[in-house]
Formats: structure tokens, C-alpha cells, sequence
């Protein structure tokens, strides 16, 4: 049993989960018809269901989850699995339906039925039944309240409400104003943008994925990978000091933590080149910037090659159907994305700390 | 006659709903046209639209959370004084003193499950496809909603004024000090000078606009309350209206072609 526990507490360690996680998510698109057949999808939520409530025997899972504010965490954890196995079950019938030349389960538009009374009642049946939910939820769940608010006594860890642990999370891997201000700045540019870049005429007002492979799979990838999954990794895996704890560890605040994190200044100068760091400017151009200059071309390189790169790779087609102003802008908004995995993938590896640390000006990325 | 159907023949009934009871078609109808709350809805919606397991109810119960969100806040209202010297004492004697108090367990419960259940609708809104033409403007208006709700969420969170409350708020406002050229730690706000005095300062920045304060004090409790039980609300039922007219105007829940 401890073995178990031990081999568990491991791999939902930082990178293993990460890469669990995204390694799941593929399965589930590649697999998704034979998936989400109703055996299968029993079989997969029953494990999962029953993997938790055996876990909720250990002392330390326990005191986590059932912390008052960490119980609607694990209902939305247990909401997003349902409704992703609904959607792609009904995605998977209406593509079997498209190759077939069978109308699709959403066909049938001149159907028309009153509002009165086939929506009116649905909804207040919805209404009383989620009322009721609510009510139970609130007599058996009191709203938790700590402490009088002491500016003296800070807790330990402090954490943002918890729809805003993904950006505490990235916290770890960047500055504030990346992780606080530009991400969340352009998490809300880009889902404003969807609509607009999206220029697939498909799969419009019914399931299905097979006509929206890429659509769907970077949408998921940003809502379920790089938000839910942090949520639930800042929510159930970070403890005092931010520090990462397993599923089934006590959180010890004195927990030892090796930092020790690089420059890619460092890397490049010093151990590329086997130089110390330049100090002195030449001209105009200050030292830190000549210092700084293999980063940013790093980075510069990302953002300019990068979507020439992937564009003869792979949206050759995508690009030409989007022009230039669409692709761009896509194109800018998924490197970001991918930004944040490969930040965190070369932390966890090599500690890198800035790809380009201008500390000068705050300006760190 | 019966008692039941003297009241539905009178003056009074008649002046309220102007239609019969709704038994047939042209009543049915009436039902909804006459009535400002049900007019929300077309008279009529495609069949497979309103199919729960195609919508999954998550935007109408997202904004029935909403309205339950407003009634127990407004009821909370009554019992709750937002200073540092009641605050804390207010919600714990709500707790205490209350019979069946079940209100802030309702407002906070409710609140979490609108951010779950808006998230949910988004996904659903994304997998169907229906932010594709013609109801792109929709999907933008939603987008503001959503994180409307999440910025209605995170002020309420400070009110109760405990320690969960006040260093969650300082987690997440610290975030606006590196807001780049308006936050005193962000790039780019040291070239902000004239001669050498630096403009953008802690007393100043966007922090500070959003504290009222260099510090989570009784002038940020205050700013939270307001902006909670005030501003956004406002700002969210403008827009409610909005999104919900535009349901309309775009052609009704979203089927295949």
C-alpha cells in the first residue's frame, strides 16, 4: 500500500503530471470513438471514481480535499469528465453519421416545437432540481470562515481564489507581469479572437471533432491542460513555501527545497563561450543589453521563424485559406500558449530561471 | 362556477395575463409574447436545440446562479457593514446568531458553482461550434461575462474579512504592481520620469487604483464592496442583456444549417 502511495506521490509530481496529463488528453482525441462508448466511458469514470474514494481513506488526501472551498474543485473536476465524455460521445455519433451519409443527431432544423411549454417547464425543472442541489449543498457544507484578516500573520501558503490558481502557478515560471498581467491579458484577447481567426465553416451548431481536429484540440489544450489541470495542481498538490507536495504527503512547512536556478545569459557566455559576462557597453548599446542580446535573439527567433517554420510544416493549407492577418495572429497566440510548457519543461530540466533577464527594467521573460 | 375559473374570468386576472390559459396553440403562444420575462424566448425553438444533452442547461442555469447570487446578496446586505471594525464580526454573527442561516452558504456556494457552470457553458458553446457565424459578436460578449463573473467572484471573496479573504486579495492585487508601465515593479515604468522623479510609484500605480492603497486596508474593503454589490453587477446585466437579445437576433439556439 505505501508503495503504491510512494509510486503515486511520484508521478504526480510537477513534470510527470504535466506530461500525464497531456499524454491522456491525446489518447482520449485519438481514441475518442471507442472511448467514449458507454462501457468504456463506465469503466474509465467508475475506476477513476472509485481510485478517489479510495484515496479519501488516507489521512493527508483527505484533509485537502475536503477542505470546505476544495469541494466545488473536485465537483468541477468530476463535471468537466462527464461532459467531455457527453459532448465527444455525441461527436463521435455524428461522424459516424457524416461518413455514412446519415443526418446528423442535431439534423432536422424545421422542427419546431412551442416554448411554452417545452422549454418554459425544462428549465424550471432545472431550476428547482439545481435549487435543491444548492440548498443541501449549503446545510451540509458551512462556508468557511478563518481567522480575523491579520496584515502581520501571513498564512503559509497564501493563495489566490482558487479559479486563479493557473496563474499562480505560472507565477513559478514567470515574472508577475507575464504571469499576472500579459497572460491573463491575452488568455481574454484570444478567446475574443476565436471567432474571428476561426474561418472553418464546419461543424457549426452540432458535436463533432472530426471536421474540427485542430480547433478542438488547441481549445482543450488551453482549457483543460493549461487551466483546469493547474487549478487542480495549485488547489490539491502545493503547500507551504509553494512547494510540491503528493497526493498523500503531510504538508510540511519545513520542507527542503533545492533552488538553484540558471541564466541563459550564464549558459550562453559562460558556458558556451567560456566568458565571463560582458560588463561594459559599446557606444550607445548599454552591457546589459549586449549581455542580454543572445536571449532576445532567442526569443525573437521564436516568435519570427517560428511561424514561418510551422507554416511550411504544417499550416501550409490553414495559411493560405486564413491570409495573413488571421494566420498571424493565430499563429502568435499558439506560440504563447506553447510558451508556458516549454517554460515550464526547461525549468524542471536544466532550472532555467530567464530566457532573457533584463532586471534593469523588470523586464524578465 | 368554480372559485378557479371566476378569478381567471374576472377584471383583475384578465388585466395581469392577457391571453387564456395556455391549452392550445395560439395561447401557448400569447404565453410568452405577453409576458417580459418569458419574451426572453422565441415563440418557437428548433426541437434538437433544446435537447439537454445538447446544451446541457449551463447557460440558463449560469444565469439563474446569477439571480440567486443577487437575492442572497441583497439579503446579506442587511446583516453586513463594510469596515474593518464589523466586517469579520458581521459574518460571524451571521453564523452564530441567525436561525437557519443558510445565506452566505448559498451566496458562496452559488458563486462557486456560476464559475463552474459558465466555464462549462463556454465549452459547450466552443464544442457545438456556435460562435461561428453569425454569432461571433456573441461569443465576445460571453467572453466579457466570464470574466466579469470571475472579477465579481474574486471582490467578493475579500468581504468576510478573514485571513483567507485578505491574503488571497493580496495574492492576486500584488499581480497589478507588474502591470507593465503602470505598476511601480512592472517594466518599463522607470522611464516614466520627468528629471529624474519617477511617476509611477506604489502610490500611484495600477495597484494602488486598485486597492485604494498601498496595502489590502479598510479603503480596499470598501472598493471591493462597492465594485461587488454595485459596479459590476450593473456592468453584468447590461451586458446580460446584450448576450441574451443577440441569442435571439442571431437566430435562436444554434442547429446545423
Amino acid at each position: 500500500m505505501e508503495g503504491i502511495k510512494e509510486f503515486i506521490n511520484a508521478i504526480c509530481r510537477p513534470a510527470p503530471f504535466l506530461v500525464l496529463a497531456i499524454v491522456a488528453l491525446g489518447l482520449f482525441l485519438a481514441l475518442y470513438r471507442k472511448l467514449t462508448k458507454p462501457a468504456a466511458a463506465a469503466v474509465l469514470g467508475g475506476g477513476f471514481t472509485l481510485f478517489f474514494l479510495l484515496s479519501c481513506l488516507d489521512p493527508n488526501f483527505q484533509k485537502i480535499v475536503a477542505k470546505a472551498d476544495n469541494v466545488p474543485i473536485v465537483m468541477m473536476m468530476f463535471a468537466i469528465g462527464y461532459f467531455l465524455w457527453l459532448s465527444f460521445r455525441q461527436a463521435a455519433l455524428n461522424d459516424a453519421a457524416i461518413e455514412a451519409g446519415q443526418p446528423l443527431r442535431e439534423a432536422g432544423s424545421d422542427d419546431k416545437v412551442l416554448v411554452w411549454p417545452d422549454l418554459v417547464y425544462s428549465e424550471f425543472i432545472s431550476l428547482i432540481l439545481f435549487t435543491a442541489f444548492l440548498t443541501v449543498w449549503a446545510i451540509v457544507l458551512r462556508a468557511p470562515l478563518e481567522q480575523p484578516a491579520d496584515p502581520n500573520v501571513a498564512p503559509n501558503p497564501a493563495k489566490a481564489p482558487w479559479y486563479f490558481l493557473g496563474l499562480q502557478e505560472m507565477l513559478v515560471y514567470f515574472d508577475p507581469w507575464l504571469a499576472g498581467v500579459l497572460l491573463p491579458g491575452l488568455i481574454i484577447v484570444g478567446l475574443v479572437a476565436i471567432p474571428y481567426i476561426d474561418t472553418n465553416p464546419r461543424g457549426n451548431g452540432y458535436y463533432t471533432f472530426k471536421e474540427r481536429r485542430f480547433a478542438i484540440t488547441m481549445f482543450l489544450a488551453g482549457f483543460v491542460i493549461l487551466w483546469v489541470v493547474l487549478i487542480i495542481f495549485g488547489t490539491f498538490l502545493r503547500g507551504p513555501n509553494w512547494n510540491f507536495f503528493g497526493p498523500y504527503e503531510y504538508w510540511d512547512m519545513h520542507k527542503p527545497m533545492a533552488l538553484l536556478n540558471t541564466e541563459f545569459h550564464d549558459l550562453f557566455w559562460t558556458g558556451l563561450l567560456g566568458r565571463a559576462l560582458p560588463t561594459e557597453g559599446r557606444g550607445p548599446i548599454p552591457a546589459y543589453l549586449i549581455r542580454e542580446a543572445p536571449g532576445i535573439a532567442l526569443l525573437g527567433a521564436y516568435f519570427i521563424l517560428g511561424p514561418l517554420i510551422l507554416r511550411v510544416l504544417f499550416f501550409r493549407k490553414l495559411a493560405a485559406k486564413m491570409g495573413l492577418i488571421r494566420y498571424s495572429v493565430m499563429v502568435m497566440l499558439l506560440l504563447v500558449m506553447l510558451l508556458m510548457p516549454i517554460k515550464m519543461v526547461l525549468r524542471w530540466t536544466i532550472n532555467l530561471h530567464y530566457i532573457v533577464g533584463i532586471t534593469e527594467w523588470s523586464l524578465n521573460v | 362556477m368554480s372559485v378557479g375559473s371566476w378569478i381567471r374570468e374576472g377584471q383583475i386576472w384578465g388585466s395581469i395575463f392577457r391571453h387564456g390559459v395556455p391549452r392550445d396553440r395560439r395561447t401557448r403562444a400569447m404565453a410568452v409574447l405577453s409576458n417580459v420575462f418569458l419574451h426572453l424566448h422565441p415563440v418557437a425553438v428548433r426541437k434538437s436545440g433544446i435537447r439537454l444533452s445538447f446544451t446541457w442547461c449551463m447557460g440558463g442555469l449560469t444565469f439563474f446562479l446569477f439571480l440567486v447570487e443577487i437575492v442572497t446578496g441583497v439579503l446579506l446586505m442587511f446583516y453586513y457593514r463594510p469596515t474593518v471594525e464589523y466586517a469579520y464580526f458581521d459574518i460571524q454573527g451571521l453564523r452564530a446568531h441567525v436561525t437557519l442561516g443558510l445565506l452566505r452558504e448559498l451566496h458562496r456556494w452559488g458563486a462557486h458553482a456560476m464559475i463552474i457552470t459558465i466555464w462549462l457553458h463556454m465549452l459547450r458553446v466552443f464544442l457545438t461550434g456556435s460562435y461561428k457565424p453569425p454569432r461571433e459578436f456573441n461569443w465576445s460578449v460571453g467572453v466579457i461575462l466570464l470574466v466579469l463573473t470571475l472579477l465579481l467572484s474574486f471582490t467578493g471573496y475579500l468581504l468576510p474579512w478573514d485571513q483567507l479573504a485578505m491574503w488571497a486579495i493580496t495574492v492576486g492585487s500584488n499581480m497589478a504592481r507588474a502591470t507593465p508601465f503602470l505598476g511601480n515593479e512592472g517594466p518599463g515604468a522607470a522611464f516614466i520620469q520627468i528629471g529624474g522623479v519617477p511617476l509611477v510609484h506604489a502610490g500611484d500605480d495600477a495597484r494602488f487604483g486598485l486597492l485604494a492603497g498601498t496595502f489590502v486596508g479598510p479603503n480596499a474593503l470598501l472598493r471591493f464592496y462597492v465594485l461587488h454589490c454595485v459596479f459590476i453587477p450593473i456592468v453584468v446585466t447590461v451586458l446580460l442583456a446584450v448576450h441574451f437579445w443577440r441569442v435571439r437576433k442571431d437566430g435562436g439556439i444554434s442547429g446545423p444549417l
